[in-house]
């Protein structure tokens, strides 16, 4: 249990206090990846089912790697290349791994709404690893962790999510997140990638980037999926680069020394960022690949079975 | 049990071990790591004694086993787990592990495998200041302050302030005889 | 039909004739014989008690899908019209909408033989605008109106060539046939599943901005000010779809408009509130509080002439899906009338309206006969009881399918007879499933 839940679905559904939980644990997880034997006994015997319907290499593996560094079980099931070809739906696949009996359930769907539709149907515990525009919880827990190892804490700081919100999961994480936690949020982006009403999310808009990222305490910058192209959302790379993408010399000018860049990878170098400001002193994208782990692990701990320390010796 | 008896015990455990040590030839090679979280107030009153008898105090690391307990499917309520910091190699020390109360064993077995995942220690020690008896395994103190004769569900509770104070105090509580 | 039923005790509303009071009905040979205060009652009459009940004409459906040719696993003439008449309606429109699509006589004379050995509701069939209703060349309107067709549709598509919709509008007037379009802009829709605003973004659905249905009005309002005609605009949903209708129909084009019980009772927060559940995925989708406000002021005003279901079934296979894979649509013929009496007892709708909504307006739109209890007309009517409370169990319905977002809900209001051509055709609690 995370809280009061069963499952890790939506950050929309977390309290400040359940989103807590899973930072604090995850920093005593942390510490476990940086011993030299990196395995824990914790969830042996415990079973974890990996099920993406969606390719996704670094997210699988980063619940793969907080899995095993658990000492849980993990099956991954590529869903492409099984069931779903043979037009077995959604609840069947799902109902027919269950009977695998695993204790969690990761689920990775492009369609809005999949995991939740799995819960509904499955005993054991699911946790979405990305449930199309709709969230990526673990993604955006991961980055209110990096940010707080970071920043101290997310207490009025202000955060500017740039680049394609309308298709981000990982930017609605982080609005149902952050903000729980005192930031003020800043979404900017060209307009047609701005979806309609965000602003109720509790963020303001912007379609200027210097105006979104001058003074912010740190940046999300998201992937432009190339099929987004001619979608017709943006014209080109290019020209999204030049408005929208940031290079050396806007960090250096618009950027506080403070400030740090996140970027949930893919990086598409030369397009959202610049080789030398992804490799840059502002950027911890690859802080946030560590502590992706660490988050994952405190939420498969604490959804495939709680323990506490404080028992008799 | 009063302040002033724990005081005079965890001295006696300090002598005892200071003197295993330096039979051993260890004295140089002693590391103390203290089991959270009863273990670590006691765990820094040891490292103090041993320093003084010593000549140096020795390292001093804390362990969290709530990531190795064997129980995990019996707990319902949500897992406290604190930070577990060995700031030293562990290959080839002497390490003394400390605990307030030693009971059934579980505790000491799971700090056991904790340990050994950091490195291959050249042995362990085992200090507590109470021995309770009701052992599920066999696990035994080096050093033990004191051993008491409790029933199952006694409640023995030690509690031990930063610095020794007049608070400090055992407490045997009697639990419910069925 | 020799059989007589006399139907007392219960307040007749009928605002095609200016009736609202307690009378006595007497129904004879087929036909409405008598509607008055005292009546004999004749010695061979099967007697009714309708104390307590309201006593309507049938209701007229506009838009129903009865999936008959082709898909008869969701629902066949057959038991689409024992759903009917189970929710007091008495004449159903089935959109053409089946595999194949009823673009020629012979679908057409299939629909139709099907209703007769069903002997329930009246099936009305719809044609298509264009052949298999792809939108490139007209289907045949005279030989579907010979066969029985009351307006032409492409529904489940919008006609998107203005070109060949302003043919269709000028060819219609031939026959005197409505055209009922289903009016979205399929560049504006893209792949949405939900009306776009604020809750499809917190879902991260895919939205459809409430103008994919305006511009398409719009167009087709232009375009009958060119052509003349008769136009009737399918399940409106938006309030921009509302003021193009009101002013058109102020301009005196000859446009009527229909809406859905469901577009005047829920809302896209319903979507998020069921938890993407697809029992509120629907084409229009369920849009705004002010969207729907302005849906029911339209209907309470009569800019909206007519409540029509689109009666839409679908199986288990296609709605326990993900909310993007689930296909769009609900049942509706058995929980329209207690869905709308519910807007009535909220102060939305007067009750005579809501009963002209059902009745009147629905037939006068199409020219369909029924939809008043004057004397000499069709003998169908509809007792309902408008205080019996019901849980809706979707597995006690007459429809084969069982997506309605009403399931498990308590609702106000039930038909208790329904009479088609002077025959019970549904009576509560005796009809057999």
């Amino acid at each position: 249990m995370i809280g009061r839940h069963k499952h890790c679905i939506a950050l929309a559904d977390y309290s400040r206090e359940e989103i807590l939980e899973v930072l604090d644990l995850a920093v005593s997880m942390k510490e476990v990846l940086r011993r030299p034997i990196k395995k824990v006994p914790s969830l042996r015997g415990r079973s974890i089912v990996n099920l993406f319907f969606e390719a996704s290499t670094r997210t699988r593996s980063s619940f793969e790697i907080a899995a095993k560094t658990l000492s849980a079980d993990l099956l991954n099931w590529t869903a492409s290349a099984s069931s779903v070809t043979k037009g077995e739906t959604l609840i069947d696949t799902a109902r027919n791994l269950e009977a695998m009996r695993p204790d969690v359930l990761v689920i990775r769907h492009a369609a809005g709404g999949a995991p939740r539709l799995v819960a509904e149907h499955v005993g054991c515990a699911v946790v979405s690893a990305g449930d199309g525009a709709h969230e990526h919880p673990s993604q955006g827990l991961l980055d209110c962790f990096t940010l707080r190892e970071k920043l101290g804490t997310l207490e009025g700081k202000t955060v500017a999510i740039v680049g394609d919100i309308s298709h981000s999961r990982v930017a609605r994480s982080d609005l149902h997140s952050m903000p729980k936690l005192g930031a003020k949020m800043r979404l900017c982006g060209p307009p047609t990638m701005i979806p309609a009403g965000v602003e109720a999310l509790g963020a303001t808009v912007h379609y200027d980037l210097r105006e979104a990222v001058e003074g912010a305490d740190a940046i999300v910058m998201l992937r432009i999926q190339h099929e987004r192209i001619g979608d017709p959302l943006i014209p080109g790379t290019r020209e999204y680069s030049k408005f929208w993408g940031l290079n050396a010399k806007k960090a250096a000018e618009w950027l506080k020394p403070s400030c740090v860049i996140l970027h949930p990878g893919p990086v598409n170098r030369g397009v959202e960022l610049s080789p030398e400001v992804a490799d840059g002193p502002h950027s911890v994208i690859l802080d946030q690949v560590q502590n992706g782990v660490a988050v994952r692990m405190a939420i498969l701990y604490l959804l495939a079975g709680g323990t506490e320390s404080e028992a008799k010796a | 049990m009063n302040a002033a008896e724990i005081e005079r015990l965890v001295r006696r455990i300090g002598k005892d071990v200071a003197e295993r040590a330096q039979g051993a030839g260890a004295g140089h090679d002693l590391a103390i790591v203290g089991i959270r979280r009863g273990g670590v107030h006691l765990a820094q009153r040891l490292r103090r004694e041993l320093g003084r008898t010593l000549g140096a105090e020795p390292p001093l690391g804390t362990l969290d086993i709530a990531l190795y307990r064997d129980d995990l499917a019996n707990q319902g309520a949500a897992p406290v787990i604190g930070p577990t910091d060995i700031p030293f190699p562990i290959q080839g020390k002497t390490i003394l592990l400390v605990d307030d109360v030693l009971y059934t064993g579980r505790t000491v077995r799971a700090a056991l495998d904790e340990i050994v995942d950091f490195g291959r220690p050249r042995r362990v020690w085992l200090a507590v200041l109470v021995d309770r008896g009701g052992r599920e395994l066999p696990i035994a103190a080096d050093f033990a302050g004191a051993r008491l004769e409790c029933a199952d569900g006694d409640d023995v509770q030690v509690q031990l302030v930063e610095g020794g104070a007049a608070e400090d105090a055992v407490i045997v509580k009697p639990g419910r005889r069925s | 039909m020799s059989d007589v039923i006399f139907i007392e005790g219960g307040r007749v509303i009928d605002p095609a004739s200016g009736v609202d009071g307690v009378r006595t009905v007497v129904l004879r040979d087929g036909r409405v014989a008598e509607v008055a205060e005292r009546v004999e009652r004749p010695r061979d009459a099967r007697a009714v008690d309708a104390r307590g009940r309201w006593v309507t004409p049938g209701f007229i459906d506009l838009h129903v899908h009865l999936r008959e040719p082709g898909q008869e696993y969701k629902e066949t003439v057959a038991t689409g019209a024992a759903a009917a008449g189970a929710g007091g309606f008495t004449s159903v429109c089935a959109m053409p909408n089946t595999r194949p699509v009823n673009d020629n006589a012979s679908g057409t004379a299939l629909g139709l033989a099907r209703a007769a050995q069903a002997g329930l509701a009246r099936v009305y069939p719809v044609g298509a605008i264009s052949k298999g209703s792809a939108g490139e060349e007209l289907a045949e309107y005279g030989e579907l109106q010979a066969a029985g067709c009351v307006a032409l549709s492409d529904d489940g598509r919008p006609v998107m060539n203005a070109g060949l919709m302003r043919r269709a509008l000028e060819y219609a007037k031939a026959f005197g046939l409505p055209l009922t379009v289903h009016e979205e802009d399929l560049h504006l829709v893209g792949k949405g599943v939900m009306h776009e605003g604020p809750v499809a973004t917190r879902l991260g659905l895919k939205g459809i901005p409430a103008q994919a249905e305006e511009v398409m009005i719009l167009r087709d309002l232009a375009l009958l000010e060119l052509t003349g005609g008769r136009l009737h605009v399918a399940h409106v949903s938006t309030r921009g779809s509302v003021r193009a209708i009101r002013d058109a129909k102020r301009r005196g084009l000859p446009v009527t408009a229909e809406v859905t019980p469901h577009h005047l009772a829920l809302t896209d927060e319903d979507v998020a509130a069921s938890g993407y559940g697809t029992d509120y995925k629907m084409n229009p989708p369920l849009r705004s509080a002010d969207d729907v406000q302005a849906c029911r002021e339209a209907l309470a005003d009569g800019t909206i002439d007519a409540i029509a279901t689109d009666h839409a079934p679908h199986s288990a296979v296609e709605k326990d899906l993900e909310f993007d894979a689930a296909l769009n649509g609900i049942v509706g013929l058995e929980t329209a009338f207690p869905v709308c009496l519910a807007l009535v007892k909220q102060g939305h709708l007067g009750e005579r309206r809501l009963v002209e909504a059902l009745t009147r307006s629905p037939a006068s739109a199409f020219g369909l006969p029924g939809g008043t209890l004057a004397r000499g007309a069709p003998a169908d009517v509809a007792i309902l009881d408008p205080a019996a409370e019901w849980v809706v169990d979707p597995g006690r319905l007459r429809s084969k399918s069982r997506n309605t977002p009403w399931k498990g809900k308590r609702l106000a209001g039930r038909c208790t007879h329904t009479i088609v051509n002077g025959r019970i055709v549904y009576e509560e609690g005796r009809s057999e499933r």
